[in-house]
């Protein structure tokens, strides 16, 4: 294998589509209007020198190399700058070019190091020899004494090498549109600057879309003078996001040296963030633990063992558990950091060799009522665009999510439409970098209470029905009528007006009269969001509430629209396509349809379970029932990650056989009985799946540190329980998944190796895939709207705890920091932060940068305050990064009517001066009957939401049908208190609900 | 009785030799002898040797006192100057002073002539005819007048006025700008200033037909912070234009729309290249942009954009008052019109001397320069700012037009003359121009950037006889490579100096004499 080098045009492509025809150097070709003459050369095969010219910036102009000659035209114009035109003729050599760029680059080497430390990596000394440059007869003034700038961990700033290109400049600000970097003086005293300060005191986000654009050695990564110059490359994805960006890892034997963004990554076109680009660190990290272990009692220590000791281990501790407390007492969670490949076995092995559907994914947790609310109503569980979308877009209306620290290669892409002039509309609570960032200002930032999401979506959706903005072309033509009528009298109601929601959302109506015209009135409006939609008691509704605003403005179907969840992980969209969820089989279809089970059970050999099964909070509940006694957990934290950490506690220490598959001992396997040591993504073969649905190849880049891959452990987990399971590698998982599977029946690794990636559906009707969705006609047919009544969560402030908690990411961590605490991103955010509004803070005697104790009706943890004008008085905010903190000992088991997703973004809490720093979190006392009283409030719940309003226990009956296993059907049948329950829920028990189907 | 009008120029040229204390001698010693006196500030006459230079209405027209000092204004008074009467500073009636007599003032018609805040005094001396002119002339008909005129551009590049406004005007944009470029960097130039100080309507009189023509509604003029009294001056005019219903929605009440601003700048020379120019109005730094795209297309804030330097801009208000015709019928060739020279350097009567196209370098220096101020034999003229070229006496007969002095290897640039007399060391000259280019680079391009810095050291070497054969060929193989290589005409013209003073000047890089460090 050899090093990958992606060809540079110089310029990026022209827009154009009408071509002209130009003759460079006596080669005829025929090119697009607008191409520059280097692109147009470069494509004829004529290789023009240049240094400041880089396909991914606008021509620049500045170091004269590319000089050429026109016929019929004075002067030496540059060919980055200089357009194709029809009849041109161009020479892009004669001997006055030669003098000019001998003399230009006899200039820069005369102030340029003779030995370049970052060696071929500069281009200096190639370039003075490519055109002929004999010697340096100056000898003068240089800028060979300036001082390194080594303040960033991962790159470092040479001046000595730089070239004044501008390269790194235009790249902060064309391609990133951080504005961090600029030129400092002018003339010979012009030099790259951090604006005036140190690297890693600027604004420098370390994207490293810097060090990618230098030319030179000026920008380089550390690793390479640490370890030495690549010398072959992967290709493959990154593991952090749920952007997906493609990488070149770039590697010297089996070392890697650095992870260069893809030019040709369809989600990322060549950027990165700080995290994709650099924190890979963890990867190699000391703490990795590469051999099974195992203990019998959560006190003991752990005992290193054979993998076959390990899987005979747990195997047989969960046949035992499976005899004793039946065949659903344990099931597994599947992990959206793995491929789609180990999360599809770990399903089959729960479905045919566990023989339950007690399988779920930590999709739960975030994203599971945008599978639920989408296939509610347009019929599938994932966007609808791919991300260059976006760029086609006029109004931006950014719903609960901040993609500049959460999604940053996206958020880069998106600034550059805001840059171009598209409007932003923000719905936040908090004030978000991209309310107003260099060159971006949103248009209008509704900054709701945190719980009001739905409330504002029925406004906007309100005043564009009452106002006649509705597109009802669009709405004729590709949706229900049925609903939409019903949907339009509900939206009406005067209840849903700004002004009646007011008070309860604290948005001015005004505002959000004028941004719902402004979307509705836009060419092309496009809603991205984010976990602040989902995580809420009404998730699932705010989905639909988006998925109505945009069927009912006509904004589906074609580039720059659409409804667009930006997921949170590497391969969420992924895990749930693959049948992650305990009521659904790989792509979404539901557990109860015997015609899906066949297809299964068919090529599995074994009779597939026709209830749903357990979801995660459910497991919860019923270990500490003692109904549910085994788990097997794929790469996930949940003692970390998961809402009412002591709860969470309480249920792991209530289990037998707790089975941790990972990459480091965490806080779930201080409570496990079997550890299993996990692969990174760099030695993983298989397949991530983004957030715009595009399949991306995970390849190999280095032998896997623990012998195994981690899909060869499950199947040998599966064989042990005694289920036949083998696959020789990855490519054969997918040709499974593609012969069960119809949005995925074209998919292969060879179409994958092939294509570079590919966006489900991907078969016979779109054998390329499908960039945007419901194009023709919705998934389902026509577009459902469903009804959307704002129901308050009963989560609220009150005298006790009068501050609503929110909380997210930031740009240098991720999730529970596993990977990022173990990299140098720690010196950007070192702990968990309570970031608190000036006036509460004064309220209660808080200074900025003290110990605060933060409680909720659940629990209590301390941290440290930053006063901060970014949340609104009355709300807080933190991070969920660092398990000393352990913010999620706070949130609460309030969850989404629908899927029971946590409800994280909303917690009443009150904050108070602490004199010292976190402590152990301390054991909770679990009251026993914990899971009927979740079966109660569930029930209680999906009744005031569901979206029906004759005769609503239909509804209620066929949700608890569709989603709950027959256990908790029957307790809510035989066990619940009736007086707790609500009249509709009484009124759904009469229907038939204790009939299990098949 | 009506009073007296008694004129002492405000024109900032005039203010620095004491013009302010003069008038204010004037004031106090009329109210001492009871007389009834109106001062008018008025611009300058371009005679700027006679300044101060008072005039005083005296009913036949205007006479001339001057230079006039403080300590004169007694015996002034004594002789009854405000009567028009004899004194030994006496010039006759200003009309007939032959120096400004011999001139052919269109531009500067009016400059010191009108007290340059006032809009009735503008009318009175033909302000607004051109203007209410192209109000009802179509858009078409005004930008084929000033083609016709034969127009080109005054800031230096001489491209035809009316085809770049005729590019603006057919560009579709839902925004466009007429940019007045007053950012008068070179060394000996300063009509630009004399203009807006002196007759600030004129050059909005011309903005509002450019932006009549083109389509633009808003106007920006970028002056240089170094000239405060222009830009008090013309934020004064733009206030009273706005008043009189000028500038604003309804220009004149045509219904049509047009407003002008200004925006300072930031002390840089190249910012009045005009895409520089553009980069600071927009706020940020002052760097050269490339071409295409042409600014006529994607200009100011990436809209069609008319960018013309005030003295082109001031010259339409007449075009369009008199029609093209009166306007090309002055010149030679294809530079046809005036051009407003200005003296400056080591000369006797320096100012503003504005003739068509066609006179001679010789006549401009000597006939109204009257040779070297020193008095020593002249030896070298600087022909179009620091970056213009250098002839030496013997090419004083050229005709001073674009095509002419392009052949004799120079440029008209903005008109500037520097005259020098034979103390110059033109080693130094040359030295001083890659001195120059280096200070003021924007240091975009590595031929002005670098080139700049090593063409001092090369110079410099040349001066100290380090080898000089294959030093004096490295210079001129890097002026190849700034003049070919450059981005913008600030690299790509200093070569201009450099190689003028090489070659006329040659002894003067042969040894060290008279080296002025």
């Amino acid at each position: 294998m050899t090093l990958i080098i992606e060809s540079d045009f110089g310029t990026p492509a022209s827009s154009r589509e009408d071509l002209v025809n130009v003759v460079i150097d006596g080669i005829e070709i025929e090119i697009p209007t607008d191409t520059s003459i280097m692109r147009a050369s470069a494509i004829a095969g004529i290789s023009i020198p240049k240094l400041c010219a880089t396909d991914s910036l606008k021509a620049f102009g500045s170091c004269r190399l590319c000089v050429v000659e026109i016929e019929g035209r004075n002067g030496t114009p540059s060919s980055c700058t200089t357009p194709v035109a029809e009849g041109m003729r161009i020479s892009t050599n004669s001997a006055r070019i030669d003098r000019i760029r001998q003399g230009v680059m006899e200039l820069y080497m005369s102030d340029h190091p003779e030995i370049c430390a970052a060696g071929d990596e500069c281009e200096m000394h190639g370039m003075a020899k490519q055109v002929g440059l004999q010697q340096v007869r100056y000898a003068g003034r240089t800028h060979l004494d300036q001082p390194k700038d080594e303040s960033n961990p991962y790159f470092t700033f040479d001046s000595t090498e730089c070239i004044l290109c501008n390269r790194c400049v235009r790249a902060c600000d064309e391609v990133q549109g951080t504005f961090a970097l600029t030129i400092e003086n002018r003339g010979f005293e012009a030099r790259v600057s951090s604006s005036g300060t140190s690297f890693i005191e600027s604004e420098c986000v370390s994207c490293g879309a810097c060090v990618q654009a230098c030319p030179t050695g000026a920008l380089t990564e550390k690793t390479l003078y640490t370890i030495g110059t690549p010398t072959r490359s992967v290709i493959t994805t990154c593991a952090y996001c749920g952007v997906g960006c493609s990488f070149k890892a770039e590697m010297r034997g089996d070392e890697l040296v650095r992870m260069v963004p893809l030019k040709d990554g369809g989600a990322n076109e060549g950027h990165s963030c700080v995290k994709g680009r650099f924190a890979w660190g963890y990867a190699t990290h000391e703490d990795r633990i590469t051999e099974p272990m195992i203990r019998e009692k959560i006190s003991d220590p752990w005992r290193r063992v054979s993998w076959e000791e390990a899987i005979e281990y747990a195997a047989s501790g969960l046949k035992d558990l499976q005899a004793k407390y039946g065949v659903d007492s344990i099931g597994g969670i599947t992990s959206s950091r793995c491929t789609n490949e180990e999360v599809y076995v770990v399903q089959k092995m729960i479905r045919a060799a566990m023989g339950n559907n007690n399988v779920d994914t930590c999709a739960r947790v975030c994203h599971s009522p945008t599978g639920y609310g989408l296939s509610q109503t347009f019929g599938t569980s994932a966007g609808t665009q791919d991300f260059e979308s976006v760029e086609h877009s006029d109004v931006i209306l950014l719903i609960g999510a901040n993609p500049t620290d959460a999604h940053p290669v996206f958020a880069s892409r998106m600034k550059k439409v805001l840059r171009k002039g598209a409007q932003l509309i923000v719905v936040d609570p908090r004030t978000i970098a991209l309310v107003r960032t260099p060159h971006v200002k949103a248009a209008h930032h509704l900054q709701l209470l945190p719980g009001t999401n739905v409330a504002i979506i029925n406004a906007l959706a309100h005043v564009i029905a009452e106002e006649g903005l509705i597109d009802r072309d669009f709405v004729q033509a590709r949706c229900d009528k049925e609903s939409f009528a019903r949907w339009e009298e509900f939206i009406r109601l005067p209840e849903n007006s700004p002004e009646a929601l007011e008070h309860a959302t604290r948005v001015p109506a005004q505002s959000v009269r004028e941004a719902a015209r402004l979307f509705a009135s836009a060419r092309n409006a496009a809603i991205y969001y984010g976990l602040g939609v989902t995580e809420h008691s009404q998730g699932s509704t705010m989905v639909m509430g988006i998925a109505n605003l945009a069927m009912a403005t006509g904004n589906i179907g074609r580039p720059g629209v659409g409804v667009n969840p930006l997921r949170g992980q590497n391969n969420v969209q992924g895990s749930c396509d693959m049948g992650s969820f305990p009521h659904e089989l790989p792509g979404y279809r539901h557990i109860s349809n015997p015609k899906t089970r066949a297809i299964f059970e068919k090529i599995w050999g074994r009779e597939i379970k026709a209830e749903p099964g357990l979801r995660i909070p459910n497991m919860f509940d019923a270990a500490i029932s003692g109904e549910f006694k085994g788990l097997y957990i794929q790469g996930e934290d949940i003692a970390h990650s998961d809402p009412n950490t002591s709860h969470v506690h309480a249920a792991l220490r209530a289990m037998d056989m707790v089975i941790v598959q990972d990459l480091f001992l965490n806080e779930t396997s201080k409570f496990a009985h079997v550890f299993l040591p996990g692969t990174s993504f760099l030695e993983k073969d298989g397949t991530f799946t983004n957030a715009e649905r595009r399949i991306n190849r995970v390849r190999p880049v280095m032998a896997s540190k623990t012998g195994k891959a981690e899909w060869e452990v499950t199947c040998d987990l599966a064989k042990a329980l005694g289920y036949d399971m083998d696959y020789e590698n990855g490519a054969q998982i997918m040709d499974e998944i593609a012969a069960t599977t119809p949005t995925f029946s074209g998919v292969s690794f060879a179409k994958l190796d092939e294509l570079g990636s590919i966006q489900w559906p991907c078969n016979e009707e779109n054998p390329a895939g499908t960039p945007v969705m419901h194009v023709e006609h919705f998934v389902r047919g026509e577009g459902r709207f469903m009804e959307t009544p704002f129901v308050p969560t009963d989560e609220r402030a009150s005298r006790k705890f009068p501050l609503l908690l929110t909380t997210g990411r930031i740009l240098s961590q991720y999730n529970v920091g596993a990977q990022t605490r173990r990299t140098a991103n720690v010196i950007w955010h070192s702990e968990d932060i309570l970031d608190i509004h000036e006036s509460d803070a004064e309220l209660r005697g808080i200074a900025d940068g003290t110990w605060v104790k933060l409680s909720s009706r659940v629990g209590e943890t301390v941290m440290r305050a930053r006063i901060s004008a970014e949340v609104p008085a009355g709300v807080v905010y933190t991070t969920f990064h660092f398990p000393e903190s352990g913010a999620n000992v706070i949130t609460t088991d309030y969850s989404d009517w629908a899927t029971n997703c946590p409800e994280y973004k909303v917690t009443a809490v009150e904050i108070a001066p602490s004199l010292k720093g976190p402590s152990e979190i301390g054991q909770h006392q679990v009251h026993s009957d914990v899971a009927l009283s979740s079966i109660v409030r569930m029930a209680n719940q999906i009744a005031a939401n569901v979206p029906a309003q004759a005769a609503p226990e239909h509804a209620v009956a066929h949700h608890i049908e569709q989603f709950w296993t027959p256990s908790m059907r029957l307790r809510l049948i035989n066990e619940a208190d009736r007086s707790q329950l609500s009249p509709i829920v009484l009124r759904a028990m009469e229907l038939d609900l204790d009939h299990s189907p098949n | 009785m009506t009073p007296i009008k008694v004129y002492v120029p405000k024109d900032s040229a005039a203010r620095s030799i004491g013009s302010d204390q003069v008038a204010r001698a004037i004031e106090e010693e009329s109210i001492k002898r009871g007389l009834s006196i109106a001062i008018v500030r008025n611009g300058s006459r371009g005679a700027l040797w006679l300044e101060p230079l008072v005039e005083v209405e005296s009913g036949d027209g205007r006479t001339a006192y001057g230079p006039v000092q403080v300590s004169d204004v007694v015996s002034l008074f004594d002789a009854g100057f405000h009567l028009g009467q004899s004194h030994p500073l006496s010039l006759g009636k200003t009309d007939d002073i032959g120096w400004l007599a011999r001139q052919d003032r269109v531009t500067f018609a009016r400059v010191g002539i009108v007290d340059p805040l006032s809009i009735p005094d503008y009318q009175e001396q033909g302000g607004l005819v051109g203007l209410r002119r192209a109000l009802a002339m179509t858009s078409e008909e005004i930008v084929t007048e000033v083609t016709e005129s034969g127009l080109r551009g005054r800031g230096g590049a001489g491209f035809p006025a009316g085809i770049k406004w005729r590019t603006v005007m057919t560009t579709a944009g839902d925004h466009k700008y007429v940019c007045c470029n007053a950012d008068e960097g070179d060394s000996g130039t300063f009509a630009d200033r004399m203009l807006m100080e002196g007759d600030p309507f004129t050059l909005l009189e011309g903005m509002t037909i450019a932006g009549i023509a083109v389509g633009a509604i808003e106007g920006v003029i970028y002056i240089r912070s170094e000239y405060p009294d222009a830009i008090e001056t013309m934020t004064a005019a733009i206030e009273i234009a706005r008043e009189y219903g000028w500038l604003g929605s309804s220009v004149l009440g045509s219904g049509q729309n047009f407003d002008v601003r200004i925006r300072v700048g930031g002390g840089s020379y190249v910012c009045g290249e005009e895409t520089a120019m553009l980069e600071s109005i927009e706020g940020k730094r002052g760097v050269v942009r490339s071409k295409p795209p042409l600014p006529a297309i994607e200009g100011l804030f990436g809209k069609p954009t008319v960018i013309n330097n005030v003295l082109t801009l001031a010259s339409v208000p007449a075009i369009l008052a008199d029609g093209a015709s009166a306007y090309q019928s002055r010149g030679v060739g294809r530079s046809l019109g005036t051009q407003v020279f200005q003296l400056a350097g080591n000369i006797s009567r320096g100012g503003i001397v504005e003739l068509a196209f066609g006179v001679t370098l010789d006549s401009l220096i000597n006939d109204f320069g009257g040779g070297t101020l020193s008095g020593r034999p002249a030896r070298a003229v600087q022909v179009g700012g620091p970056l213009g070229a250098y002839f030496p006496i013997s090419a004083f007969n050229v005709s001073m037009d674009y095509e002419s002095l392009l052949a004799a290897g120079g440029m008209l640039g903005h008109g500037g003359i520097v005259l020098f007399d034979d103390s110059v060391n033109m080693a130094a000259q040359a030295k001083f121009a890659m001195d120059f280019c280096a200070v003021e680079s924007c240091g975009k391009c590595t031929p002005c950037r670098l080139g700049s810095v090593r063409g001092s050291e090369t110079i410099e070497k040349i001066i100290n006889g380090e080898d000089r054969v294959g030093n004096k060929r490295l210079l001129l193989e890097l002026c190849e490579v700034m003049a070919d290589g450059s981005l913008c005409a600030m690299g790509g013209l200093t070569p201009l100096p450099v190689r003028s003073a090489l070659l006329h000047f040659e002894e003067d890089f042969d040894s060290r004499r008279g080296v002025r460090k």
